[in-house]
């Protein structure tokens, strides 16, 4: 991935401003040192990056990145992108989008709001999907709908398990109703995954909401979430405005929906790869029992 | 005519409502209460009825018609137990081989502390789901509003119709206004960028027919709608189950679809 970026000559000139201006970006901070936003304990950059970003302190889920998330899970050199060059039309004529889509691929360095692929997860082939939140909030548009669908489409054909892991902000409401039914597409892709036999599992990350948590966010087999986290149909802003009160803390927090029913377990970030691997390993290994072996 | 008349339209408090349309499409209805897991939602009015002679199962989005019963209906905003209980109706729909006629009207699936904590997002995602692969014939008609997920819940169908004053939009036109533009007096251009009218909608292949309300009398539209319905079940019915789920997943597999498909095999 470092070496992509290094050796990627840039395209046009919006481009190479953007990498030059990579180093005074207030969102993507460059000094050795970050402030916990929960407990303002100050970590060392490096540190950060040992402990999977989170607080040594009190355990805060720091926010990254979809290729960072990606390295965390999967085994070295395994992952296999695919439809990385799919991009996203104005096809309403949405005014302002075709420049919002500039817009966040240069701040994302990213193509879309989504990075699928295969991969190996200790061992195991798996069909993996990240959102990425810094392409206008993981918002679901066509080219969303339509790499998560694929990529249930193939491991369907390949029997081959999904790990998906959720951030966004719901339906991408420049692209309407086109949006909207990405909805149902991905859903019918998640249908039948499932009706063939496959596992589903769904990790859950900082804020999920609208229509991808009443999509294949909610559809899993399999729900899990960081700790923290923000999981909502509609989300709290929203809900004050409606009934004009606030809301009690912790409302629409993981730990909430656990408490709920709605999640089977809540994962801290370090804890992921140890957790899909058994979880794999329950589902794929050889199944015992089915010979007639004595005990 | 600009999409913001078409909303106040679709909006239009004297605009008949899911029940209306239950009376004159169908007789011997008999309506069926309750989710089996929480309770039952006045939002959503389920049950059986005959369209002609073909017993069917309907869903309905009820918002009211006075003070009164816009409360008890929650003004057509169901909740999580509203989409469960038709998802339920629905399922017994395929097991006796009952074709399902869905009204949507409602602004949106209900944004409240009760539907969150029920599960307001696995409830839509698992009709979404589900409806995907009934094996039985589903007609969806919008007769008002259709407001996002908490429309598509009951929208997952072989057509997809719309009464020509209708509207069913990803956001509400201020909702779009205020997020995007931080200024709820675009209200109006919001309604026109969204693409949200029936013309619109069937240019975009999101909706399969517009029902015309351009007759004196609204009876003469529930007797196109009666017509129609009956024609097209009738189609379905004999089509293998597989192709008619085959069929209903390509409805929605096309929009964004990917000519050029990249070779990742
Ligand atoms: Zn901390």
């Amino acid at each position: 991935m470092m070496n992509k970026v290094l050796f990627k000559k840039p395209k046009n000139e919006l481009e190479t401003s953007s990498r030059f201006n990579r180093k005074t970006n207030p969102a993507i901070p460059q000094e050795l040192c970050r402030s916990c936003p929960s407990c303002k304990n100050m970590s060392f950059r490096s540190d950060l990056e040992k402990n999977y970003h989170i607080c040594s302190k009190c355990g805060y889920h720091f926010r990254i990145n979809a290729r960072q998330r990606l390295n965390m899970i999967y085994d070295i050199g395994s992952f296999i992108e695919h439809n990385q060059n799919l991009t996203s039309v104005n096809r309403l004529d949405f005014p302002g989008y075709t420049e919002k889509l500039e817009q966040a691929t240069l701040f994302s360095h990213e193509k879309e709001g989504v990075i699928t692929g295969v991969c190996k997860i200790s061992g195991f082939d798996v069909c993996i999907f990240v959102m990425e939140s810094s392409f206008m909030m993981g918002s679901m548009g066509q080219v969303v709908g339509e790499k998560i669908t694929q990529l249930f489409e193939y491991a369907t054909k390949h029997h081959l398990p999904v790990l998906g892991f959720t951030v966004s902000g719901g339906a991408r409401m420049q692209e309407g109703m086109l949006a909207l039914m990405q909805m149902a597409k991905t859903s019918g892709g998640v249908k039948r995954h499932s009706d063939a036999g496959n596992l589903y599992i769904a990790v859950l990350t900082d804020p999920t909401t609208g229509g991808v948590t009443a999509s294949f966010a909610m559809e899993a087999d399999i729900i899990l979430s960081e700790p923290e986290a923000l999981i909502a149909f509609a989300g709290p802003r929203v809900i004050e405005q409606t009934l004009r009160q606030r809301l009690p803390k912790g409302f629409q927090k993981s730990e909430f929906l656990f408490e709920k029913g709605f999640i089977d377990r809540i994962v801290p970030r370090n804890l992921h790869k140890e957790t899909l691997s058994n979880l794999l390993t329950l589902h794929l290994a050889p199944k015992g029992g089915e010979t007639h072996g004595s005990l | 005519m600009e999409a913001y008349k078409r909303v106040a339209l679709a909006r239009k408090k004297t605009r008949p409502t899911g029940l209306d349309y239950i009376e004159n499409l169908f007789t011997n209805f008999i309506e069926l209460h309750g989710d089996r897991c929480f309770g039952d939602d006045p939002a959503m009015i389920t049950g059986l009825g005959f369209l002609l002679d073909m017993p069917v199962t309907i869903i309905a989005q009820e918002r009211g018609k006075n003070t009164k019963s816009r409360v008890k209906r929650n003004f057509g905003s169901s909740h999580p137990e509203g989409y469960r209980k038709a998802l339920r109706q629905m399922k017994l729909a395929e097991k006796f081989n009952r074709p399902i006629v869905c009204i949507i009207d409602t602004s949106g699936a209900f944004c409240g502390i009760g539907a969150e904590e029920r599960g307001q997002g696995h409830a839509i995602a698992q009709n979404l789901m589900e409806m995907m692969a009934l094996k039985v014939p589903i007609v969806s008609i919008i007769i008002g509003e259709g407001g996002s997920g908490g429309a598509l819940a009951l929208g997952v169908a072989d057509e997809v119709w719309m009464l020509e004053n209708a509207i069913y939009s990803v956001i509400s036109p201020e909702g779009c206004a205020s997020i995007l533009w931080k200024d709820s007096s675009k209200t109006k251009e919001a309604a026109n960028c969204l693409k949200l009218t029936a013309q619109d909608l069937l240019e975009l292949e999101v909706v399969d027919k517009i029902i015309s309300e351009n007759h004196r009398d609204f009876k003469l539209v529930y007797k196109e709608l009666k017509i129609n319905l009956y024609k097209t079940f009738k189609k379905r019915k004999v089509l293998p189950k597989e192709e008619l789920t085959q069929l209903r997943y390509e409805r929605f597999r096309k929009f964004g679809a990917i000519e050029e498909k990249e070779l990742i095999d």
